[in-house]
């Protein structure tokens, strides 16, 4: 009955780990054409069906056994949750009659996803599985989006119902708004028209809603530059004049300086995260703001906003267009262009080191793939860098947890974008400490022939928490030396995988082609040097234009 | 500023969970909360009493809005609304004090409704004024416990808080 329920949702593929409660399913699984990836942990399930998600756009969907299998889920599910990302995920429990015995492998998942899920369901008998199902796709893929979690007990699974089946488009509680206010966009309009100092900062609204095209005839159209958050880098071209580069802790110099200067703001698909911000009562305190967002609850939740629009990026950004009127911003580019001309993004910062630059890595990935793969990262200065230093020009390219900060995410994240656009270069750019999160997936990618290649930005430390402990704690490096570190490419050897190490320049550009080259999983140790800090940085909870550039600390 | 929330809520098991825990996870205080069936066997109606600023509660609202089994969230302190609350005092009662308790729940409007040796049970309905009043009257002989139903409200005229308007940021 649940596979026939997938199959009406058109999924194609599902994610999971196998497990006592989830027996008969996988069972139904079987006899079924329904193609599964079997991983090796359950988070490495979430986070491939997230990487499939973000890459297609169709909810990813994942199965799990009762207990220990649900609770390894939950970290995966809070990542999707904080970057709006489709999942559905269906998971076993104990039979209806050892529900609150504490029986074994018991837990009670929807309680402890509540907090990280869109919605939860336990059901509780057969007759009302179908319409769950449906509803749970319905809820996962629009609106915002976000996880949904079906909790489903073992003895449902073994019982025979009437499988009706319609897709759900009418919850009584549940009524997104798609179309914007009309008085609203005139007035974002006649505020755009006003503007001499506007700035676009555009987020993941924007990817979701696929809404880049019509952002990109916004900003050309007026003349207004854009920033991108980090869940928004795709949605505007990285290689047009008008980006400014990601904002915030650490985004560009001008892209920083662009959104406190600007007198207008056009905020469209985004949550001013605190990494954004920095300081609140500092942030564009002389910018009016407009902000387009599919969740009202989004609008001023941290910043205040002068006019709030509801709804869907696309329809909202699509409706400005009909009723565009450019303003004067020929000076204002002048002074964005003076600006870029002046604090670029740079890889030569301690170039006298002769140590390899991490930055380099990536823009020689960047070159040597021509921009056009698909790149996920884990966590911490290696994405930022990415962020930095890869040229992102397409939505859906670049897969990252922005939200959480989940290292360990890019590796399983990066075969769920292969599996969804299998013709593509994928590429997974991590860090030595967060790979080894999720390392067991190294399997995963070998059993299935995975053609994924992973870029392990290796300065043997926790190198963003370094960075902290060298520039907030008087350079007191508590446990963050990973001593223990194994050999990567003799480990990606021991896996069946290819292992390559690059420790200068030349070795980079031979392994990352070298790599390209081969088909199936590789691993590319870069050894780095440990010192590089990501820079330009704004320490937090301080204004977003008190920039530490790097320079001055050397 | 106080708050008194009336939420249309699906009855569905988890739905008083997930209300409750939407407020402490976005760092929301309930003050007293009241759940209980409306006309509708499917639908209950919560009312919950919230301390805070206009933008606190504006995102509070914003948040309920967002659970699915959340059907309908209005403020009922921007509109005139009649906002009850139920309290039973136990207070110490001998035999010579029980003449002067009565006559303070007379004044109240108030029930005695059980009565012992030492002891009575007074029943008071009101808003947050008038119970204050009482017990602090009562505390003068010694209140020995009280539980309190917490705030139920409706809006006052013959508007309903389904035709209530729908809360919308835009607007």
């Amino acid at each position: 009955m649940i596979i026939a329920a997938l199959q009406r949702e058109q999924v194609e593929l599902v994610f999971g780990y196998p497990g006592g409660s989830v027996l008969p399913l996988y069972d139904e699984l079987y006899r079924s054409k329904m193609r599964h990836l079997l991983v090796r942990h359950e988070q490495g399930a979430v986070h491939a069906a997230d990487g499939y998600a973000r890459v297609s756009g169709k909810p990813g969907v994942v199965f799990a056994t009762s207990g220990p299998g649900a609770t390894n889920l939950v970290t995966g599910i809070a990542t999707a949750y904080m970057d709006s990302v489709p999942l559905v995920l269906i998971t076993g429990q104990v039979a209806t009659r050892f529900i609150g015995t504490d029986s074994f492998q018991e837990a009670d998942i929807t309680g402890i996803t509540l907090p990280i899920t869109k919605h939860s369901y336990l059901v509780n008998n057969i007759e009302e599985l179908p319409s769950v199902l449906s509803e749970a796709f319905y809820i996962a893929s629009t609106g915002r989006c976000g996880p949904v979690l079906v909790d489903i007990p073992k003895d449902l699974f073994e019982q025979e119902g009437r499988f009706s089946y319609s897709q759900k488009r009418e919850i009584p509680g549940y009524r997104p708004t798609y179309t914007g206010h009309s008085g609203q966009v005139n007035r974002a309009v006649k505020a755009i028209k006003q503007s001499r100092k506007p700035v676009i900062f555009a987020g993941g609204g924007v990817i979701r809603s696929g809404a880049a095209a019509e952002l990109q005839d916004l900003a050309c159209r007026c003349g207004i530059p854009v920033s991108l958050s980090l869940m928004g880098l795709g949605a505007f071209p990285g290689d047009n004049p008008l980006f400014l580069g990601m904002p915030g802790m650490h985004g560009t110099v001008t892209a920083n300086y662009a959104l406190m200067e600007a007198d207008l703001i056009i905020a469209v698909g985004v949550r001013f995260d605190d990494r954004v911000t920095g300081r609140l009562e500092s942030f564009a305190s002389g910018a009016k703001i407009i902000h387009v967002d599919i969740d009202p609850a989004e609008i001023g939740k941290n910043v205040t906003i002068d006019i709030p629009i509801v709804g869907d990026v696309k329809q909202v950004v699509d409706a400005m267009l009909k009723r565009l009127q450019p303003g004067d911003t020929a000076d204002w580019l002048r002074q964005i262009e003076d600006w870029q001309a002046r604090y670029p993004l740079t890889d030569d910062a301690k170039l006298t080191t002769g140590r390899l630059k991490p930055q380099f890595v990536i823009r020689e990935i960047n070159r040597i793939t021509g921009g056009d793969a698909l790149i996920s990262t884990d966590v911490g200065q290696h994405q930022m860098w990415t962020a930095q230093h890869y040229c992102f020009r397409e939505p859906r390219t670049f897969l990252s947890s922005g939200g959480l900060g989940t290292m360990g995410y890019g590796f399983p994240a990066a075969l769920g974008a292969k599996l969804a656009q299998p013709e593509k270069t994928v590429f997974c750019i991590a860090g030595d400490g967060s790979f080894q999160m999720n390392i067991q997936e190294m399997a995963t990618a070998v059993a299935g022939g995975f053609d994924v290649k992973v870029a392990i930005i290796n300065n043997g430390c926790l190198g963003m928490v370094r960075q902290w402990q060298e520039l907030f704690f008087e350079k007191r490096y508590a446990h963050t030396f990973l001593q223990g570190n194994p050999d990567f490419a003799r480990l990606a050897e021991a896996y069946g995988a290819a292992g390559l190490r690059a420790s200068t320049r030349d070795e980079v550009t031979a392994a990352i082609s070298q790599a390209l080259a081969v088909r199936g999983p590789v691993i590319i140790d870069c050894i780095v040097d440990p010192e590089e800090n990501v820079y330009p940085m704004v320490a937090p909870n301080r204004p977003i234009n008190e920039i530490i550039t790097g320079r001055e600390v050397k | 500023m106080k708050h008194v929330l009336a939420i249309l809520v699906e009855n569905k098991s988890g739905v008083l969970t997930r209300v409750a825990g939407l407020f402490s996870r976005r760092g929301f205080n309930i003050e007293n909360i009241a759940v209980g069936e409306t006309v509708d066997p499917g639908i209950s109606r919560m009312t919950i009493t919230v301390e805070g600023d206009e933008t606190v509660v504006e995102q509070v609202m914003k948040q309920l809005n967002k659970l699915i089994n959340v059907l309908k969230v209005s403020n009922l302190s921007r509109e005139p609304a009649v906002i009850r609350e139920l309290m039973l005092i136990k207070v110490r009662a001998e035999a010579q004090t029980r003449s002067d308790i009565q006559q303070i729940v007379e004044t109240f409007r108030g029930k005695v409704v059980d009565v012992s040796l030492n002891s009575m049970i007074i029943e008071v309905t009101g808003n947050d004024e008038k119970l204050e009043a009482i017990k602090l009257l009562l505390q003068h002989f010694g209140i020995r416990e009280i539980v309190r139903t917490g705030k139920v409200a409706l809006l006052r005229g013959s508007k309903t808080t389904r035709e209530n308007g729908e809360i919308r940021s835009d607007k």
